[in-house]
């Protein structure tokens, strides 16, 4: 296979041949506002403390716009204003009302996909094909899926005959902006709740638009309501006395935080945390589409995936054969404007970011770690990293150990299954997992072992609407998608 | 065996193809890829209706494509049948143009081997400097691989300093997997090119059955050193399915291949939309298919 037999045979060549020209996706029509104001009772509002912070591209470093730093009075504002439409018009409402809505959310999106896709790629960085072809279509396929269900809630658990919450708190993470508001908004409000959503500092623009667009909808004021700020605005959400449940995707430290502030109140909790997912390639797998399966799992949006399969676990026959093939694989990538069509890796989110990126990387070569970066270039300006691939690491190190959130694989190797299983699970986190054979029981046999919420045969970084999704251990404990998901919004 | 057979997932195959298609070539990039599509291309016809007439008309084309733009590169070869070999030769006139012939039975290779061997030193006598030959499809799916292996051999050495281009005809071995392994056993038993089809049989290539082809060839180069060339035949018609196939090879292969020593097209209808295209660029104003000779 591509296991070298003789040293002397050269590596293939890439790139000469053909120079990708550049092909950036226009974003002269896209309107972004100098401003943005904080989303609450259905209007656009300045907040009390009239504070404001820049949001950036993090790919050329120019500011997009000001962004309202919403405080704790903003907070109590936007939680009254959720449990006054909860109490006098939401709750009131019959389902197939409250589908329409969502309905009519869904299509709006579609019909300015193109739009959400560009401003997504601007203010977070990623590539305008992953915004295009991911994050926007899975966004509107949520809103689709749970305005389904706001009809049917009371054959969802049968028997229980079951009612919302009231007023859900929901703080959501920088890498899938928009799609990750989707996730929160689309099943609490089918299951008829009303929403107090935090988007991240770095990814606030999407969730605003996206705001806009439930106010031109003609979703009944505070109904939604997008609050932005930092973490001590999610805190003030998470706190707020008056919040009946809250939902929280970011980090793991954050999510322990966020525990132990709600032990004994009362307040129902889904925590969708971090991840170090194991990426298990058996020797009797399609190898070069497993290849293409690792290089998907964990340089997809950059790295910054909470599921990615950052941990390779290769069998030894074919471990060399397969870093042979990451490698030459990795010489095709391109990493470059996020905006153009041609770009395989985006920025890097944000400095903050590069820089615990940066860390890990010189924490795994000081670990002993044997680092594999291609030679491409980078552009000047901008937080970019070059997708890594270490090798010569063990259990033991920290880059196999700790979630990183960029693009860093981590290569080992083992010989049987039991040692496999044992491996992959050796780790406090347990989100996601891929197995790759061509043996289906040999699927069954080991996922059934690994300790993850979700495990791709054959795949990875697969979503749907309907399937459920969340972790184990420090990953954290509920499920997002499907009729899990729309349980978590109800009592 | 050099290689141990890897499997071939169709998902995965798929969903890679799709990434090439996804690459957005403009400016200069396509204008250069076009004309090195035009070079790649076997141009071909294979009917039981073709004519000396026909052959020669086909041979001016090579060598001149497109009156109205002299500068153009001429494509790689003319493809014909055994019996048009000859007029093919005189009329390419020792031009830079290969004359490739199908032989062993084509597009069948329902015959015996002696037979397939006279059919193949025909050709060759006849002038031919390439071999495109089918292999016995019924043999390899029944699973005598070794058959095969030693046909193609045996045809391998009737065709002395000719080229020889194994055709799997992809659209009969039904799965990926068959088509690696196919791959496999025509690379070991002596190809030079690997071709997937006659063109008789539907579908001809496709953008998932070259891959796997390609990443066969990568393998066995990165086994022995030696480099395989692939001929996509059937089914690519117009520029931009042919510069899809450009950056599958250029991602997969890399530069080395990005020639007519290692790639073709076999097409009879690709020509002329590249140069469609071609001037297209030049120009900036599409002409009508009037404007452009058959072949």
């Amino acid at each position: 296979m591509a296991k070298k037999e003789n040293k002397n045979i050269a590596d293939l060549k890439f790139g000469a041949t053909i120079e990708y020209a550049p092909a950036p996706e226009s974003n002269a029509h896209i309107e972004i506002k100098k401003k943005y104001e904080l989303f609450i009772g259905g209007e656009f509002v300045a907040p009390e403390k009239g504070k404001y912070f820049p949001t950036i591209n993090p790919a050329t470093e120019e500011k997009l716009a000001d962004i309202a730093k919403a405080d704790a009075t903003d907070v109590d504002k936007a939680v009254k204003s959720a449990r006054y439409a909860y109490d006098n018009y939401w709750s009131k409402i019959s389902g197939s009302q409250r589908g329409k809505y969502l309905f009519r959310i869904a299509r709006m999106l579609q019909e300015r996909a193109r739009e959400f896709a560009i401003i997504e790629t601007m203010d977070g960085g990623k590539p305008i094909k992953e915004a295009k072809g991911f994050d926007v279509p899975m966004a509107i396929n949520w809103f689709f899926y749970y305005a389904g269900w706001a009809d049917k809630i009371e054959y969802a658990v049968p028997g229980k005959n079951p009612e919302a919450l009231g007023v859900a708190g929901q703080v959501i993470p920088w890498n899938f902006p928009l799609m990750m508001a989707a996730w929160k908004i689309a099943p609490a409000l089918a299951a008829g709740n009303c929403v107090v959503l935090k988007p991240a500092e770095t990814t606030s623009l999407t969730a605003l638009k996206l705001a806009e667009l439930i106010q031109e909808a003609g979703v009944p004021p505070g109904v939604v309501n997008i609050v932005t700020g930092e973490g001590d605005t999610g805190a003030a959400i998470v706190n707020h006395a008056d919040v009946d449940k809250v939902a929280f995707t970011g980090s793991t430290r954050v999510g322990k935080m966020i525990q132990k502030s709600l032990a004994g109140s009362g307040k129902k909790l889904t925590l969708e945390l971090g991840g170090k997912g194991a990426n298990i390639i058996f020797e009797d797998a399609a190898i070069d589409q497993a290849v293409e399966g690792v290089i998907n799992a964990v340089y997809f949006n950059q790295g910054h995936v909470c599921c990615a399969g950052s941990r390779l676990f290769v069998q030894e026959g074919i471990a060399e054969t397969v870093l042979q093939k990451l490698k030459d694989r990795l010489k095709t990538i391109r990493i470059g404007n996020p905006l153009d069509k041609n770009t395989d890796i985006g920025a890097i989110n944000s400095k903050k970011q590069l820089d615990t990126v940066q860390d890990y990387i010189n924490i795994g070569i000081n670990e002993g770690g044997k680092l594999y970066q291609d030679k491409c270039s980078l552009p000047k300006k901008g937080f970019w990293c070059k997708p890594t691939i270490f090798t010569n690491v063990s259990q033991a190190s920290r880059v196999v150990q700790e979630e990183i959130f960029g693009p860093v694989l981590t290569v080992q190797t083992f010989r049987t299954i039991d040692e496999v299983v044992e491996l992959a699970n050796n780790t406090y986190y347990g989100l996601s997992a891929g197995v790759w054979t061509d043996k289906g029981s040999k699927v069954f046999q080991v996922g059934n072992q690994l300790k993850a919420g979700v495990v791709w045969a054959n795949s990875f970084n697969k979503f749907d609407a309907t399937s459920p999704f969340g972790g184990f251990k420090e990953s954290g404990f509920g499920r997002e998608g499907g009729l899990h998901g729309l349980t978590a919004y109800l009592k | 065996m050099p290689f141990k057979t890897p499997k071939i997932d169709r998902v995965g195959i798929q969903e890679r193809c799709a990434k090439f298609q996804s690459r957005s070539l403009k400016a200069d990039t396509k204008k250069k890829l076009l004309r090195l599509a035009l070079n790649m291309v076997d141009l071909t016809t294979l009917e039981g209706s073709d004519t000396p007439g026909k052959v020669k008309q086909l041979c001016n084309k090579a060598i001149l494509p497109h009156g109205a733009l002299p500068n153009l590169p001429q494509v790689a070869a003319v493809c014909v049948y055994p019996s048009q070999v000859k007029t093919a030769k005189k009329a390419l006139n020792g031009a830079k143009i290969n004359v490739a012939s199908v032989a062993t039975v084509f597009p069948s290779g329902q015959a015996k081997l002696s037979i397939k061997l006279d059919d193949t030193r025909f050709a060759v006598d006849e002038g031919a400097d390439e071999i495109d030959m089918v292999i016995s499809r019924g043999e390899f799916l029944r699973g005598n691989h070794n058959y095969v292996f030693d046909e193609i051999a045996a045809v391998k050495e009737a065709c002395g300093k000719a080229r020889l281009k194994v055709i799997l005809e992809t659209g009969e071995l039904s799965t990926l997997d068959n088509v690696r392994k196919a791959s496999e056993i025509a690379i070991l038993a002596g190809a030079d090119f690997i071709k997937t089809s006659t063109g008789k049989i539907q579908p001809a290539a496709t953008m998932p059955v070259t891959l796997v082809m390609l990443e066969t060839i990568r393998d066995y180069y990165y086994s022995t050193g030696i480099k395989i060339g692939m001929k996509p035949a059937g089914g690519i018609s117009n520029a931009k399915l042919a510069l899809h196939y450009l950056v599958m090879v250029s991602e997969t292969l890399g530069d080395d291949w990005m020639n007519n020593n290692y790639f073709r097209f076999g097409a009879s209808s690709l020509a002329n939309d590249l140069l469609r295209q071609i001037v297209k660029q030049e120009s900036g104003l599409y002409q009508s298919k009037d404007y452009f000779s058959i072949g």
